[in-house]
């Protein structure tokens, strides 16, 4: 391990940082060498990091006579495509991704509207009991989920037959009524808000313009990235949820995609390239999502790292 | 901002409260009110169907004393977040170190371990049960190749916790790569320049900048992971179900199996609280040992 850094490092010129105020991420890199022998360390250990998925991957293209070999097959002699074709037929994997599509747009687009609200009275407006109401919400973030679930089963139960039925038990809308907001998705945007400079804010306020509307249009035009990092969270918690959907949800066609991919699971226990072109074709998604929006995932986790 | 009093602190109270107020009704229906609703059933018996739902005192925690698969998960629930935690910050640390360098493409080295985030516990499961399943399994030819007898893994009573773990750790490589990857990014290279003009190795450097830099990195991560550990469920639903020979019964597994699928919620909900009191502790001893060594970072 120690070699080929030392190498690097005395491949690497030392650069006068005349420059005003170099960024801490930037690092120096002028090899000299073709290739930095680093790459010899990083292809393997990438490799390794997506073996599950490849073989995920070559599995959802065999044949069960191949999938069912010893030592196994890596690459399959035809291809066969059809494994997708029969997952999808096998099992309602449309209703599946529209109940995820739906229950993740609702509550994305609450988190973002209601947390902004409260985010930004949080940081800029002083109001009766403000101290002692945001400490009483940000005290939910301690509480594990498994302490409310049930008490949360209840209530939505409550909320099915009194209200209406589609916010009930086996329903998707049990899945979005309680995640509408979160106490976290606050702390977020207040933190991110409380430095946006005051003074553009004031300066609308002396034209006469309501809290609501500095909110809307000079604060979220300049909170874009703490908006899209929250965003991202919100759609990988919502999306990957597995527990709550378990417990309420048990008609397939009410169920979201981990739910049904784990029923699928269920029926088709050892049709191993059936179950896994099931499989990938639940995680296209997300990771096209993930691979597309990845600079704010990665800042949704970084932002909450430095935090703590 | 001057303090506004008379009727604009009233105007401004009223409208901090009409922005506040869907947020706390939300939170108060789905987030406190449970809290002590979840109390209140540790007291009762309830199977989450009938409305009665009598007082029983303190029985559900004395039976909880008593259970011996209660017992039992928490033990399996220890020994899962002892290996756990370490093993991801370790081979997040790892991970970061190595693609912590501007080569080329190092984008998508890193997409490679960040992917890792976005793969939903249940298809992890579907696809470690895969990879290591007994007859046909991918883990068990690279055994056999270098001459290890094949494994049954998640199907050993003795092996299948093991394997979460190893599971897991990867499923969890994303996010504290991430972590590990801003705090490296961090460490000032003039710190390392003038190490190393002092005739410093680079491992002494890493050892004596670069890891104690990373203090509140790990301190986050051991706080953050730890609290997930002992909330492990999507994962043995999918694989084993708690099995094989409930070895792989964890806290909340058993929690949920004696709410959802035994009716026992007055029970359960002793189990959570006792769970809420455990992580509370942890998490309290965790931050004030790193107070303790608060002055290094």
């Amino acid at each position: 391990m120690t070699k080929p850094q030392l190498s690097t490092l005395t491949a690497e010129p030392e650069v006068p940082e005349l420059s005003e105020l170099p960024a801490p991420t930037e690092r120096r890199s002028r090899l000299r060498l073709p290739f930095s022998p680093w790459h010899l360390v990083l292809i393997p250990l990438s490799f390794l990091l997506v073996v599950p998925l490849l073989w995920m991957l070559v599995t959802s293209l065999e044949t069960e006579g191949e999938a069912n070999r010893f030592p196994p097959v890596l690459i399959p002699e035809n291809p066969r495509f059809e494994n997708y074709s029969e997952a999808w037929a096998a099992a309602p994997f449309g209703h599946f991704f529209l109940n995820s599509l739906m229950v993740t747009l609702v509550v994305l687009v609450s988190n973002l509207i209601v947390c902004s609200l409260a985010g930004y009275a949080f940081a800029r407006i002083r109001f009766l009991g403000r101290g002692a109401l945001f400490v009483t919400l940000m005290a939910t973030l301690m509480v594990p989920f498994q302490v409310t679930m049930i008490p949360v089963f209840l209530i939505v139960k409550w909320f099915g037959d009194n209200v209406a039925d589609g916010l009930g038990i086996d329903h998707i809308g049990a899945l979005m009524l309680p995640n509408l907001a979160t106490a976290f998705g606050i702390f977020f945007l207040r933190q991110f808000f409380q430095t946006v400079p005051v003074e553009l804010e004031e300066a609308a306020r002396v034209d006469g313009t309501s809290r609501l509307g500095v909110l809307v249009k000079i604060v979220l035009p300049l909170s874009l990235p703490a908006l899209s990092t929250l965003a991202a969270l919100t759609v990988l918690t919502s999306w990957n949820d597995f527990l709550w959907p378990l417990i309420v949800i048990t008609s397939h066609d009410q169920m979201t995609v981990p739910l049904g991919l784990s029923y699928f699971q269920g029926a088709h226990r050892v049709k191993w390239p059936l179950l896994m072109a099931a499989n990938v074709m639940s995680l296209l998604p997300m990771l096209l999502v993930f691979i597309g929006a990845q600079r704010y995932f990665v800042q949704s986790v970084a932002n909450t790292g430095l935090k703590g | 901002m001057p303090l506004l009093l008379g009727r604009l602190g009233r105007t401004e109270s009223l409208s901090g409260w009409a922005l506040v107020s869907p947020a706390a009704v939300l939170i108060g229906i789905f987030g406190l009110l449970p809290v002590v609703m979840s109390l209140v059933l540790s007291f009762q018996h309830s199977d989450l169907l009938t409305p009665e739902t009598p007082w029983v005192g303190l029985d559900n925690y004395r039976k909880l004393a008593e259970d011996p698969v209660f017992v039992e998960a928490i033990k399996h629930t220890i020994i899962y977040t002892a290996l756990f935690v370490p093993g991801t910050m370790l081979v997040g640390l790892f991970v970061a170190s190595a693609m912590n360098r501007s080569v080329r493409f190092i984008s998508v080295y890193r997409t490679t371990a960040y992917i890792t985030m976005a793969v939903s516990t249940i298809s992890q499961g579907i696809i470690f049960l895969w990879l290591t399943d007994r007859d046909y399994g991918l883990v068990n030819a690279a055994l056999n190749s270098v001459g290890v007898p094949s494994q049954p893994f998640l199907a050993s009573p003795s092996q299948a916790l093991y394997v979460i773990v190893a599971m897991t750790i990867w499923g969890w490589t994303g996010f504290s790569v991430i972590v590990y990857l801003a705090a490296l990014q961090g460490v000032p290279a003039e710190l390392h320049e003038a190490a190393a003009i002092d005739g410093a190795t680079a491992f002494t450097r890493f050892r004596t900048i670069t890891v104690p830099l990373l203090g509140p990195a790990n301190l986050f991560l051991v706080v953050w992971l730890t609290i997930n550990a002992l909330q492990l469920f999507d994962e043995v639903y999918a694989t084993t179900r708690g099995g094989p020979l409930r070895s792989t019964t964890v806290i909340v597994y058993y929690l949920w199996d004696r709410a959802f699928v035994q009716f026992d919620a007055g029970y359960a909900a002793a189990m959570a609280y006792a769970l809420f009191v455990v992580i509370l502790l942890i998490t309290a001893v965790q931050f004030r040992i790193a107070r303790k060594h608060a002055h290094i970072s």
